[in-house]
């Protein structure tokens, strides 16, 4: 069964999203409008400006009806802009936008274009191979909620990737290193979302649980 | 290992403003005002480009204080521009830690042979074109980003949807040809050949491709969209109009729902005067902006 996953399409490296999605046989789906959110396994906010996506986010009513779509458990992906939309709070009083992932993350955290960078970045969930990971004027993590799970941080510490339950984010860019294992686990996560079953025979994808069970 | 300022990240952060509206702004009153808008960038500049026609005169890089107030004022990216070929203009503006350099035609060329090496640099640069020709050889030299000239400061979209429509035939046009048929398309190009067997393959430029220059409401900025245009470039379009705030608000909505006739009707609704045009015909030849650039 393919997976149908909306990408918010406002503004930003959408097209980028959509690529890697149908390059993990998924089925991409534009998202402009909240009907666009109708008979969609999951969601990806892509990178872009935060300040922008927040403006047409509100312009357009999208803020309720993703927040119900993530209610309902479908897994919400965000990259760079994409994480700080899903922030519960945005160090510096910003009003938060998509209130999913109890963090607080820090915009242009590293400072300005001059101070982007790509580096190899160890994601234990994703297996041996690091990932490249690509960071323009990136945000970081400052502090996560008890129920949010680190999936990545920098040599010195400092959290980029982060996951509460059903929703992901990261301060770089895998759409940008044809990095495709975060959208893979996203169309998972959107196929357990539509057929949860018992779970028979199937492969869960990881959770905070099972992390520390081991 | 750590690198910063490689050309994924040059090439990336245009990538992030796709679909969104960059703003030429004087001011940081100017600047706050296109980042309420939902502006993805502010280009900081002394004179929108319609003041620098009516001026004349030489026009340069501006005042690196100025420049430094509206980085201080937004935290989306800054864009400034430098002279064509002015290399130590792009120097200071690279030391002021802008997010982006234009070398732009608007501004009266320092050089009229050679661009600057954009390799040579940190910060990363976006360049006007009019044709493939000039996108490849800017690419060439290191631009990461690139943008159709339109003729800047005339309010009038003509020049942008015939660059645009240029640039993006060109593209088409290499995409039907034989392998043995790049070398010479590439002669007559006057573009380095590995570039235009890339162009060939991907049937897009290598990096992201603004429209600028002559955009003025949003059905313009729709109009380019359509086109293909990745993103709009507005200019005097925005605080030369009757109310800044709402046409710039507009043009970022158009440019984002460009395929949407009812919410593009919705937008365009009471703007108020767009900026007062000029027709290209009136316009002569040695004050056209457009033929910059070599």
């Amino acid at each position: 069964m393919t997976m149908r996953i909306g990408v918010l399409a406002l503004q930003g490296a959408f097209a980028e999203h959509v690529a890697s999605l149908r390059a993990v046989g998924a089925e991409p789906v534009e998202v402009r409008l909240p009907s666009h959110l109708d008979d969609i396994d999951g969601l990806v906010i892509p990178g872009g400006e935060s300040t922008t996506m927040r403006k047409l986010i509100d312009r357009w009513g999208l803020r309720q009806p993703i927040l119900e779509l993530a209610g309902r458990g479908a897994p919400v992906f965000g990259t760079c802009a994409g994480m700080i939309v899903l922030a519960r709070e945005i160090a510096g009083g910003e009003e938060p936008v998509l209130p999913l992932l109890d963090v607080t993350v820090e915009r242009n955290a590293f400072g300005r274009q001059l101070d982007s960078f790509e580096t190899e970045l160890d994601v234990p969930l994703l297996g041996d191979t690091p990932v490249h990971a690509v960071f323009i004027r990136a945000p970081i993590i400052d502090r996560v909620g008890p129920d949010v799970d680190v999936m990545a941080s920098l040599p010195d510490g400092r959290i980029v990737a982060v996951r509460e339950r059903n929703v992901i984010a990261t301060a770089f860019h895998p759409e940008l290193a044809r990095e495709h294992r975060f959208h893979r686990l996203v169309a998972t996560m959107a196929a357990e979302h539509a057929d949860p079953g018992e779970g028979v025979g199937r492969r869960p994808y990881p959770t905070r649980r099972s992390q520390q069970g081991r | 290992m750590t690198e910063t300022s490689t050309w994924a990240t040059k090439k990336g952060l245009a990538q992030m403003l796709k679909g969104g509206v960059i703003m030429d702004v004087v001011t940081p009153e100017h600047a706050k005002i296109a980042e309420d808008a939902g502006a993805v960038a502010v280009m900081a500049l002394e004179r929108v480009p319609s003041d620098i026609r009516a001026a004349g005169g030489v026009a340069r890089m501006s005042d690196p204080a100025m420049i430094e107030e509206i980085m201080a004022a937004v935290s989306i990216p800054v864009m400034a521009k430098a002279r064509i070929g002015h290399f130590v203009e792009a120097q200071i503006l690279e030391a002021l830690g802008v997010d982006y350099i234009d070398e732009s035609e608007v501004l009266t060329p320092a050089d009229e042979r050679n661009h600057i090496d954009k390799h040579a640099f940190k910060v990363p640069f976006v360049c006007g074109c009019r044709n493939l020709g000039e996108a490849l050889r800017r690419i060439n030299e290191g631009a990461a980003m690139m943008r159709t000239k339109g003729e800047a400061g005339t309010g009038n979209v003509v020049e942008a949807v015939h660059q645009l429509r240029d640039v993006l035939a060109d593209i088409r046009r290499l995409q039907g040809m034989r392998e043995d048929e790049l070398f010479v398309a590439a002669k007559e190009l006057q573009a380095p050949y590995e570039l235009v067997r890339q162009v060939a393959q991907d049937g897009k430029l290598p990096v992201v491709n603004f429209v600028a220059g002559g955009i003025s409401t949003p059905a313009d900025a729709a109009l380019v969209m359509q086109l293909g245009a990745e993103g709009v470039f507005v200019g005097s379009g925005i605080f030369k109009s009757e109310d800044p705030a709402r046409m710039a608000n507009a043009i970022v909505q158009a440019t984002t729902h460009y395929q949407d006739a009812k919410i593009l009707a919705e937008v365009s609704k009471g703007l108020g005067a767009p900026m007062r045009g000029i027709a290209l015909e009136t316009i002569p030849e040695q004050e056209r902006l457009a033929v910059r650039g070599w």
